[in-house]
C-alpha cells in the first residue's frame, strides 16, 4: 500500500492531474477519486492539510453554495416571492416570506419592496440537489440596493478584493467614500458619486488583473489616495 | 486515389516528407489560453498552418429550452470554417461535413466533462477554422479541451487529438494538405490521456488491421506529446495567480 | 442597466467616461498585418478588447449585367456566438447584415477601389473581391474594427494567378500584383446617450447608449458614408459637429495602417 504525495503544495494542477495516491488521502475542493488514486477535476492550486488534498480553483463561473452572500438582480415579480439572477446558470428565488423584515400581506403588490432590476443583497439558504437555490434577505445586513452600479468579476478573485479579514474592501470604502458591498458571485455592488464610483470600478478590475502581483496593496493605496 | 492536377509527383522525398518532417513528427504546435475576455473559456492554437480558436460559454441556461437535462448538463459543439479559411472561399454557414464534424467533437470531449455536476444548464463550445491546412477537426478537440478547462468547467482529464494516416504505402502522423488529399488513408483519432481511452476515432481509405494497429499506437503516443502543450498553455496562463491564493488559503476569508 | 445608465451620463456631464476615457478618445488601437495565410490579403484589428478579423478571398466570375465591366466586391459578416454570449448560432441576421453592408458602403461609395481595373475580360470574367469580417471578441464598437481590419485586409491583398485558359484561380501561385487603393477611407462610429456624443463605445456603453451615427471619411476630408443607428434621435447641430470630429478622428487611425 502506497502512500503519496506527486505534487508539491501550493503547485498549479489541471483537469485530470494526478495529485496523490493512497486510501488515507481525503479530496476536497475541486479534488476527486478514482480507485486510489486523487485527481484534480478543475485547474487549481493544491493545499494540502494533513490528510485532506484540496484543489482550490482558480476560474469557473459561479456555483450558488448554501451560506454564500450574494448580490443578485430582480428578474421576475411573481406572486409568491420574486426570481433573482445570482450571476449562475441557475436562477434563484426569493420566497415572499424571505423578502424583507417587514411584514408583507397577501396580496400586496410585491414591486413596492423589490421592482424588476433591482439589487437584493442576500443570504442562499438552500441549494438541493437539483440546484434549485433558496435566497433570504429578510435579516439585517441583507436588504435592497438603491441606486449605484453593479459590477462582476471572476469569482475566484472576489476573496482578494475583499482582503485578509476584508482589509482591503474596507481600505477601498474608507479611502473613496462609497458604499461597496461584495457578493461571493462575483458581483460587487458601488454607490458614490458618479467619479468615487469609477475610481472604485478601476480599483476593482486593478485588483482582478492583478491579483496574483506582489504589493498589490500598496499600489490599490497610491490609487485611493491619488487626487484626481 | 488517382492522380489529380495539381497533385504532387512524390509525397515522400529521399525518405521524408514533402514539409521536411519524419514520419512520426509533429508539426509545430502552439497552444494559447485564454484569448477570447467575453467566454467563459478559449484557446487559439495553430498546428503547421492549421489555425483554431475556440469559446466556451458554460455552464449557462439552457438554449433553446427543449435541450435541458435535468441530471446534467447539454453540450452542444458547433464547428465552423471562415470563409477565407480555405483556398476556394468556404460559404459561410453549417455545411452536412461541420455538422459531422461539430457531432463528432461533442462525442470526443463528452466523456471528459463531469456533466453530471451541471444540471439543467448548456455547455456551448464554439470552435472556428480560422486557417485550414488538414488535422482541423483533432486541432479543434484538441483547443476545445483546453477551452473548457479555462472555462473552468469540471472534468475527468483533458482531451488530445490528432490524425494519422498512410501515404505511399508509409504510416505518417499529423497528415498536412497533400498528404490529406493525396494520400491512401486518413484516421483521426482523440484520447483522455490518463487511461489512455480513446473518445474520436475515424477512418477513411484502406488499411489493414496491422496498419491501424500501428496507427493507433503512433497516434497514442503523439497525443501525450500533445497533452504536454495543454498543460502547459495552462500552466502558463495560471501560473501567477498561486500567490494571491496563498493568502485566502490561509486565512479562509470568505 | 438603467442604474449603469444613469452612471454614464452623470461621468459624460463631466467629459469622463467610466474606463477613465475622455469622451473622444479611442481605446488602444492596434493592427496586424495578413494573419491568415489562406486568405488573399487579411488583418487583425483590436480597439480596446474588441478583436476583428477579416480575410479577403479573390475569385473570377461573370460580372452583373448593369456593370459589365466592373469588378464586384461582396462583403459579409458572421457574428460568431463565441465573440458575445448574446450572439446566437445561425445565418446572419440585422446586425450581422447592417454591419457588413456599413463596412461595404464605406468603400464602395469612397472610390478607394478602381473595379474598372478589376475587369478581365468584358461582359465575361471579372475579379470578385470577397470581404469576409469575423468578430473573436465583441466589446463594442464592431463597426469601426470591421471596417479597418476590412480596409486593411485590401490593401495587403495580393492577386492570385488566374488561369484564362483552364478558368481556373490558382490559389497557390501568387501574381505580384497588389490591390490598389486609391486613399484609404476610415470609419469612426460615435454613441450618444442622455445628450451626450462620445466615441469608440465599450459594450457596456452599447448597451446603455440611445443612438449611434458611423461616418466613413476620407483622407482629404470628404465624407463617402453615413449611418444612423439605434432609436434615439440626433440634433443637426450634433451631426455636423460629428463630421467634423470623424475627420480630425479618421486621420489619427489612418496613421495606424502600415
Amino acid at each position: 500500500m502506497s502512500e503519496k504525495l506527486y505534487v508539491a503544495d501550493r503547485a498549479i494542477v489541471i483537469p485530470g492531474e494526478l495529485i496523490a495516491e493512497g486510501i488515507e488521502f481525503l479530496p476536497s475542493g475541486k479534488a476527486f477519486r478514482d480507485g486510489d488514486k486523487i485527481y484534480a477535476s478543475t485547474i487549481g492550486m493544491v493545499s494540502v492539510k494533513g490528510r485532506v488534498v484540496k484543489v482550490i480553483p482558480l476560474t469557473g463561473r459561479y456555483m450558488p453554495r448554501k451560506g454564500d452572500i450574494v448580490i443578485g438582480k430582480i428578474t421576475a415579480v411573481l406572486a409568491g416571492g420574486w426570481s433573482v439572477d445570482v450571476n449562475s446558470a441557475y436562477a434563484a428565488d426569493l420566497p415572499l416570506a424571505e423578502g424583507t423584515s417587514e411584514f408583507i400581506p397577501r396580496g400586496a403588490d410585491l414591486s413596492r419592496f423589490f421592482d424588476l432590476n433591482d439589487y437584493v443583497f442576500a443570504e442562499i439558504t438552500n441549494v438541493t440537489e437539483t440546484k434549485f437555490v433558496k435566497l433570504s434577505a429578510s435579516r439585517r445586513p441583507y436588504r435592497r440596493l438603491k441606486g449605484g452600479i453593479l459590477i462582476g468579476i471572476s469569482p475566484v478573485k472576489i476573496p482578494r478584493v475583499i482582503g485578509k479579514q476584508g482589509s482591503m474592501v474596507k481600505m477601498i470604502k474608507d479611502a473613496s467614500g462609497c458604499d461597496v458591498v461584495v457578493g461571493q458571485n462575483g458581483w460587487i455592488w458601488i454607490k458614490g458619486t458618479p467619479e468615487t464610483e469609477a475610481k472604485v470600478e478601476a480599483i476593482i478590475k486593478k485588483i482582478e488583473r492583478e491579483a496574483h502581483m506582489k504589493g498589490l496593496t500598496d499600489k490599490i493605496k497610491a490609487m485611493l489616495e491619488a487626487k484626481e | 486515389m488517382g492522380k489529380h492536377a495539381g497533385a504532387p509527383d512524390k509525397l515522400i522525398v529521399s525518405g521524408k516528407r514533402l514539409d521536411g518532417r519524419k514520419f512520426n513528427e509533429l508539426r509545430p504546435l502552439t497552444i494559447k489560453a485564454g484569448v477570447i475576455p467575453n467566454a467563459d473559456g478559449s484557446c487559439s492554437l495553430q498546428l503547421g498552418e492549421t489555425q483554431v480558436l475556440v469559446g466556451v460559454y458554460g455552464p449557462r441556461e439552457v438554449f433553446p429550452r427543449h435541450m435541458t437535462i435535468q441530471d446534467r448538463a447539454a453540450l452542444e459543439c458547433i464547428y465552423g470554417m471562415a470563409a477565407f479559411s480555405t483556398s476556394d472561399r468556404a460559404r459561410p454557414g453549417p455545411s452536412r461535413r461541420s455538422t459531422e464534424i461539430s457531432k463528432v467533437i461533442a462525442d470526443a470531449l463528452a466523456p471528459a466533462i463531469m456533466l453530471e455536476k451541471y444540471p439543467r444548464t448548456k455547455i456551448d463550445v464554439y470552435i472556428e477554422v480560422m486557417n485550414a491546412n488538414a488535422g482541423t477537426r483533432t486541432a479543434a478537440i484538441t483547443a476545445a479541451a483546453v477551452a473548457l478547462a479555462d472555462a473552468g468547467i469540471e472534468m475527468r482529464d483533458l482531451v488530445a487529438s490528432v490524425a494519422a494516416g498512410k501515404i505511399e504505402d508509409e504510416l505518417v502522423l499529423d497528415l498536412f494538405e497533400p498528404e490529406d488529399n493525396y494520400g491512401e488513408a486518413d484516421m483521426p483519432l482523440a484520447m483522455m490521456p490518463r487511461k489512455k481511452d480513446i473518445t474520436l476515432l475515424q477512418m477513411d481509405g484502406n488499411l489493414s488491421p496491422e496498419e491501424i494497429k500501428k496507427l493507433i499506437e503512433m497516434s497514442m503516443k503523439a497525443c501525450e506529446e500533445i497533452y504536454e502543450a495543454q498543460k502547459a498553455a495552462l500552466k502558463e496562463k495560471y501560473k501567477v495567480s498561486s500567490e494571491s491564493v496563498e493568502e485566502e488559503a490561509e486565512d479562509g476569508a470568505a | 442597466m438603467e442604474q449603469l445608465k444613469a452612471h454614464i451620463i452623470a461621468l459624460l456631464e463631466k467629459g469622463k467616461r467610466h474606463d477613465g476615457r475622455d469622451a473622444m478618445d479611442y481605446r488602444e488601437v492596434s493592427v496586424e498585418n495578413n494573419p491568415i495565410p489562406r486568405a488573399n490579403g487579411s488583418a487583425r484589428v483590436k480597439m480596446g478588447n474588441t478583436e476583428v478579423i477579416v480575410g479577403v478571398k479573390l475569385d473570377v466570375d461573370v460580372p452583373f449585367p448593369d456593370t459589365p465591366e466592373e469588378g464586384i466586391l461582396m462583403v459579409n459578416a458572421e457574428l460568431m456566438p463565441m465573440s458575445n454570449p448574446d450572439f446566437e448560432p445561425g445565418p446572419p441576421r440585422a446586425e450581422a447584415i447592417e454591419l457588413s453592408r456599413v463596412v461595404d458602403r464605406g468603400i464602395r461609395e469612397s472610390s478607394c477601389i478602381d473595379f474598372g481595373k478589376l475587369c478581365i475580360k468584358p461582359k465575361e470574367k471579372v475579379w470578385v473581391v470577397f470581404v469576409d469580417i469575423y468578430p473573436i471578441n465583441d466589446d463594442g464598437n464592431l463597426l469601426d474594427a470591421s471596417a479597418l481590419a476590412a480596409i486593411t485586409a485590401l490593401k495587403n491583398t495580393v492577386f492570385p494567378k488566374y488561369d484564362e485558359k483552364e478558368d481556373a484561380v490558382l490559389y497557390k501561385e501568387l501574381t505580384k500584383k497588389k490591390m490598389e487603393l486609391e486613399f484609404i477611407p476610415i470609419l469612426t462610429t460615435f454613441g450618444k446617450v442622455g445628450g451626450h456624443l462620445f466615441a469608440d463605445f465599450d459594450l457596456l456603453e452599447q448597451h446603455s447608449m440611445d443612438a449611434r451615427l458611423s461616418i466613413s471619411c476620407l483622407p482629404d476630408g470628404g465624407i463617402a458614408a453615413m449611418q444612423k443607428g439605434g432609436f434615439g434621435t440626433f440634433t443637426e447641430e450634433e451631426i455636423l459637429n460629428l463630421v467634423d470630429l470623424a475627420v480630425i478622428k479618421g486621420k489619427e487611425i489612418r496613421k495606424l495602417i502600415k
